[in-house]
Formats: C-alpha cells, sequence, structure tokens
C-alpha cells in the first residue's frame, strides 16, 4: 500500500523550504542577539531575501512544474511574482529598519520572523494549485499580518486597527472558505487544475458554482481591498505602524493578484462572464469611493490607503476585459495589463510610504499632510522624489503610473467597454487632486518643522533609487510589460 | 440483544446523565468534569461506530486540550453561580422555543420518511483496514504538504502569541554574581555629612 509513494519532487518548492528553514533559524538565533538594534536578525533577514530570490531565479525552468500530488505549481508567473515579492520585502525591511530600532516597543527579532513568515505565506498563495493550499497560504500570510499590525501595543490606535483586521479578516476567510466548499459540492475537487477540467467537461451544477464564485470573489475582493469589501484599509493602513503599513500596501497585493489568477482565471475562466460583471460592480466602486474619499483625507497615511482601493479597482478593470462575448482573443493581452499595474503600483506605492517613514524620527510620525509642507525647503531631492512618486499615482506621462494606466485602459477599450474606460478616466482625473495637493504642500508651502532628515544613508539611497525606478520604468516601461505579457503566456 | 447493543446503551445512559449534570450542577468544576465525561462517552460511541479516528481526537483535542484549559480558566475566575443563575426565569421561554425546535429538527432527521436517517448507509469498512492508518497514511502522502503549511500557521500563531503577550523579565529582580563580587562599600553606602546638632 505505502510502495506506490513517490516522494515529490522538492526542487520546484526550494524557495519556501530556503525561507522557512531560515525564519526557524533566524528565530532561534534571534535569542542571542543582544543589541537593541537587532542588526545580525535584520542582516540575516535581508540574506535570506536575497538566497530567496537566487533560489527562485536558479530554479525557474520557464515550465509548468506540478509537485507535492499536484497542490504546488511552478510555473514562470509564480517565479516572476515571488521574485517581485522578494524585492519589495528587501526593499521595505531596509526602509522600516531605522523606523523599528528607535521604537522600543518595536525593536523586536520576531518582527523579522513573521515578515518572513508571512512572506513564506504570499509564496504559499502565489505557487498553489489546490484551494486547500491557497487558503493555509492566505491564513498563513494573514495570521504574520495580524501579528505584525498589533505589535506596537501600547497603542490604542495599533491595537484597534489589528482587532478590526482580524475580525475582519476571519470573515473574509469564512466567506473565502464557503464558496471554495460551494466548488467543491460542484465539481467534487479542490485540485484548481481538475476544477477546470471538470468544467471544461460541463457536468457541473452551474447554479450552486455561481453561488460559491460570489463567495470567492468576496473573499478576494476582501484581500484586495476594493469596494465594498474596504472597510478595513483605512483604519489597519492608520493604525498600524508605519513600517507595518508599508509591508501591508506592498507584497500582499502580489499575492492577492495571483488568488486572482489562481482562482478565477486558472480555475473559473469557464465562469469568466459571470465573475467579470462582479469584478466590474467592484472596479467602479473602488474608482469612485477611493478616489472621493481620499480628498477628504488630513492624514497621509489615510489618504494612500484610499488611493490604494482606487488603484486595485483600476487594477480590476484589466480582469474584466478578458474574454468579450465568449471570446478569449484578449484574455492574455489584459491579465498582463493587470499584472503590470500591480507590480507597478507596488514598486510605486513602496517609494510612497517610504518617504513617511524617511520624514518619521524618534517620537515623531510625519504620518500628517502637514508634515510634508515645503519639503522642497529641508530637502529638494527627496520632494522631487516625492513629486514622482504622486505623479506616477496620479497617472500623468511619463512615469510608470501612467504606462500601468494605459495598458489597462487599452485592454477596456479592446473590450469593447468604452464607457468603462471613461469613466476610469473621469475617477482618476478626480484621484490627481489629491496627488497634486501633495506636490502643492511640498514646493509652495512653508515648513512646519525645519529639522533635517534623520534617516540613515542606506534608507536615503535606496528611496532615491526607488524613486527613480518610478521615473526610468516610465520612460522605458517595455522590459516589465514584456516580463509580465511572457509570464502569463508561458502559465496559462 | 446484542453486546454492542449493551454497550452502546450503557454508553449513551452515561453521556445523557453526564449532559443534564453538566447543565444542572451547582459546582462548575462538577459541571466542567461532567462535561468531559460526556465527552468520554461520545468518544465511546463513535468508536462502537468503528470511527476510531475521531474518537480519539475527542478524547485528545477536546478532553486533553479544550477542557483542561476550561477547568484552569473555572478554577482560576472564581464564578459566581448565583449571578449565573438569577436570569434564569427570563430567559426559560427563549431557551425552551430553541430547546424545543432542536428536538423538532431532531424527529424530522430520524423519524421523517423524507429526511430520513434510517436510509442512510453507514459505509462498512473492509476488514483489517483501519481508518487511523489510512488517514495518517494520506496525511503524510498525498496531504503531507498542507499538513506541513498548518504546522507552520501554528508556529506562527506561537509566535504571535508570545510576541504580543510576553513583556519581558523586568519584574523579576535578577542578581548578576560576577556583579556581586566586584561591588563596592562606595556603590551600596552613601555617607552624609550633616553639621552636628546641638543638644540641650
Amino acid at each position: 500500500m505505502l510502495t506506490n509513494f513517490v516522494i515529490p519532487d522538492l526542487l520546484p518548492a526550494a524557495p519556501e523550504l530556503f525561507i522557512l528553514a531560515m525564519a526557524c533559524v533566524i528565530l532561534i538565533v534571534d535569542l542571542f542577539v543582544k543589541s537593541k538594534a537587532r542588526t545580525l536578525t535584520f542582516a540575516l533577514t535581508q540574506l535570506t531575501l536575497v538566497g530567496c530570490a537566487a533560489i527562485t531565479y536558479m530554479t525557474s525552468t520557464g515550465e509548468i512544474t506540478y509537485t507535492f500530488s499536484n497542490m504546488f505549481v511552478d510555473d514562470l508567473m509564480a517565479d516572476l511574482l515571488k521574485l517581485f515579492l522578494d524585492l519589495t520585502v528587501i526593499v521595505v525591511l531596509f526602509y522600516a529598519r531605522g523606523y523599528i530600532a528607535e521604537r522600543v516597543s518595536m525593536a523586536k527579532g520576531e518582527f523579522y520572523v513573521l515578515v518572513l513568515l508571512a512572506t513564506l505565506g504570499m509564496m504559499v498563495m502565489i505557487s498553489a494549485n489546490h484551494l486547500l493550499t491557497l487558503y493555509l497560504g492566505l491564513e498563513m500570510m494573514s495570521l504574520s499580518v495580524y501579528a505584525m499590525v498589533a505589535l506596537n501595543r501600547d497603542s490604542t490606535q495599533a491595537t484597534e486597527a489589528a482587532m478590526k483586521y482580524f475580525v475582519l479578516g476571519a470573515l473574509a476567510s469564512g466567506l473565502l472558505l464557503y464558496g471554495i466548499s460551494m466548488v467543491y459540492g460542484a465539481t467534487g475537487t479542490l485540485e484548481i487544475t481538475q476544477v477546470a477540467q471538470a468544467l471544461a467537461q460541463g457536468a457541473v451544477n452551474k447554479t450552486i458554482l455561481v453561488f460559491g464564485l460570489v463567495f470567492l470573489v468576496a473573499g478576494i475582493a476582501f484581500k484586495l481591498g476594493v469596494v465594498p469589501f474596504h472597510m478595513w484599509i483605512p483604519d489597519v493602513y492608520h493604525g498600524a505602524p508605519t513600517p507595518v503599513t508599508l509591508f501591508i500596501a506592498s507584497a500582499p497585493k502580489l499575492a492577492a493578484f495571483a488568488m486572482v489568477i489562481r482562482l478565477l482565471v486558472n480555475g473559473l475562466f469557464f465562469l469568466a462572464p459571470d465573475w467579470q460583471q462582479m469584478l466590474m460592480i467592484l472596479a467602479v466602486l473602488s474608482m469612485a469611493i477611493g478616489n472621493l474619499a481620499a480628498i477628504a483625507q488630513t492624514n497621509i497615511k489615510r489618504m494612500l490607503a484610499y488611493s490604494a482601493i482606487s488603484h486595485m479597482g483600476f487594477m480590476l478593470l484589466g480582469m474584466v476585459s478578458g474574454v468579450v462575448g465568449g471570446d478569449a482573443r484578449f484574455a492574455l493581452n489584459a491579465y498582463s495589463s493587470s499584472m503590470f499595474y500591480m507590480v507597478a503600483y507596488v514598486i510605486t506605492s513602496v517609494a510612497g510610504f517610504g518617504m513617511i517613514l524617511l520624514l518619521a524620527r524618534a517620537g515623531f510620525e510625519a504620518d500628517s499632510l502637514d508634515d510634508f509642507k515645503g519639503l522642497n525647503k529641508r530637502s529638494p531631492w527627496f520632494a522631487s522624489m516625492m513629486m514622482v512618486v504622486m505623479l506616477s499615482m496620479a497617472g500623468i506621462p511619463f512615469f510608470v503610473g501612467f504606462f500601468a494606466k494605459f495598458a489597462v485602459l487599452q485592454a477596456v477599450v479592446a473590450a469593447g467597454y468604452m464607457w468603462l474606460a471613461i469613466a476610469a478616466v473621469l475617477f482618476s482625473l478626480i484621484g490627481a487632486f489629491y496627488y497634486l495637493r501633495v506636490v502643492k504642500l511640498m514646493y509652495f508651502d512653508a515648513p512646519l518643522d525645519e529639522t533635517p532628515i534623520a534617516a540613515g544613508f542606506d534608507t536615503k539611497l535606496l528611496l532615491s533609487a526607488n524613486g527613480l525606478a518610478v521615473a526610468l520604468l516610465g520612460l522605458f516601461p517595455q522590459t516589465l510589460m514584456y516580463l509580465c505579457a511572457v509570464a502569463l503566456v508561458r502559465s496559462l | 440483544m446484542e453486546f454492542k447493543t449493551v454497550v452502546f446503551y450503557f454508553l449513551s445512559a452515561i453521556l445523557v446523565y453526564a449532559a443534564l449534570r453538566v447543565i444542572t450542577a451547582r459546582n462548575p468544576v462538577h459541571a466542567a468534569l461532567h462535561l468531559v465525561l460526556s465527552f468520554f462517552s461520545a468518544g465511546g460511541v463513535w468508536a462502537l461506530l468503528q470511527a476510531e479516528f475521531l474518537a480519539i481526537s475527542i478524547v485528545l483535542v477536546y478532553v486533553g486540550a479544550v477542557m483542561v484549559l476550561f477547568l484552569f480558566v473555572v478554577m482560576m475566575l472564581d464564578i459566581n453561580i448565583d449571578r449565573i443563575r438569577e436570569g434564569f426565569w427570563n430567559y426559560l421561554p427563549l431557551g425552551a422555543v430553541v430547546g424545543l425546535l432542536m428536538v423538532v429538527e431532531m424527529g424530522a432527521i430520524l423519524g421523517s420518511q423524507y429526511l430520513g436517517a434510517a436510509e442512510a448507509q453507514v459505509p462498512q469498512t473492509a476488514a483489517g483496514v483501519s481508518n487511523v492508518k489510512e488517514l495518517g497514511r494520506l496525511l503524510f502522502t498525498e496531504y503531507v504538504y498542507p499538513f506541513e503549511l498548518a504546522s507552520v500557521i501554528l508556529l506562527v500563531a506561537l509566535i504571535a502569541a508570545i510576541v504580543l503577550t510576553h513583556r519581558g523579565a523586568k519584574k523579576t529582580k535578577y542578581t548578576d554574581p560576577a556583579k556581586q563580587v566586584f561591588v563596592k562599600a562606595a556603590d551600596r553606602i552613601r555617607v552624609l555629612q550633616m553639621p552636628a546638632e546641638k543638644q540641650d
């Protein structure tokens, strides 16, 4: 009975195994680290992430490989997203380090371990070919992030945010599980490729499936943070310590994108007309509410939170325009525009939250819009970097955000949704107001405090590189676009 | 009567008695202990149905972990039983309705011909096949990946629980013997110069 068991091929999962082993090692090593700055823990974490990226790159074959009884899939899209993910987390940790070291309640080695485990969860999600592993990856990521939000537990704001996130996250997990059970009931399998096969053969109860799909989409919408499942985003972004906000606002978005592709495209592509309608409603609502509510904010973390909601809505537009009237010709193009949008957004958002961390110092959070007043007088270079970030988010040429919006709009127009494209542009226009307001505050207002920027050299260097990346990717977006397109072509 | 039936009635009688005592016992510790007993009896009933994995897990999980924790809480918090019983007559109508609904539902499943549980076939396990062994084999072969992921999630929960509750060892007055040996009188005693007071 046991003879027919073949030991699974571990090579495709090597990055995950490496990151898990190192997380355990770091957990133990950290016990012996005496310094408050946790330099050794930090260095080991960064080395782990670099190693993980290297292993991902080296073990990438470009083929679709299944392992662990088809529960794990390694394809080019997974490899590319994991590389972006590792890179994002590395940058996030560099930005976060100074902030954490300055605050006693945050200066714990566990922060880094939780970041690693959350990253592991996201990688599991990215490589999931089974609804069970997708769910487990999601929970691993979410649990780590809940704890990170509450890490500064003496702050009532942070604990409140963590509580809200936890309760709403549990609700979303419940919705997702309910949807998964419906899909299982209709198709008799949890394996995503087999779900697709069962749908293609046609012998499934479509009513049950669409019923389950509603819950799946709700679960995804919560993780992406799109209206009407967005309520947690502003509170959590605002309440969480800024480095954690930076983390939540960047890396999980990539994992959520992978979740959309795995569930809806890999698994339920057959139902595309159904889920496209749902996503369309979510997208339009998110762009409307996100952009309008952001105008009223005085806290920049809250403003960026609403901006994140609107960006996720915009990203969904690409997912909406894949299949038109049973014709899936444009699907790859549309999905790769979404992927490009997501990557571009993550790069820009990391820089945006990085700027808040740059201006923060011991005992001072630079999270109010007023703190950006007159930044040009304090540091013209970083004011220009922030301007690049804001203009890119607003979608002004020629920054990466412009090409991201452009690619998505192209896909929407190709799919024939002219009204959707017009609505998207109008809402972006409204959104441009609050991005430009930040630029106005930096250049035309008098600074409230003249303290020179106290961040470390590495943060300054990396943030400059990040800002320049936003600008340069805007001038040369082809490589990244090509990468996204190839990754999806070779994976779907 | 078959021996199995005798055992079933014996276990069920204990189960029903224990369950009744859970809600009637005045002492919360007694109630919790009776709950443990009812879990044990339920485990026995499952074992009779050849669901030995469920039987083992209810004992391990509920009795071994959940109830022990429950007992700890009951013993540590001095629960005033009279306060709990205060609202008994107020809650009785609602409780009675809920209880009645449950009885009707159970009756519908067990007795009615539409939902009849009589037709439901309990799949017979082939002789010599143990479902614990089969489950174990599946968990450690086909499902080893999600199984390990679940264990990592437990690790995350452990780390999160400790990092969110541990306040450091600030309260302990730890003395370092090495430093103690090197201590000088001047470190401990402060000699104050005071002007002499005149006594009269």
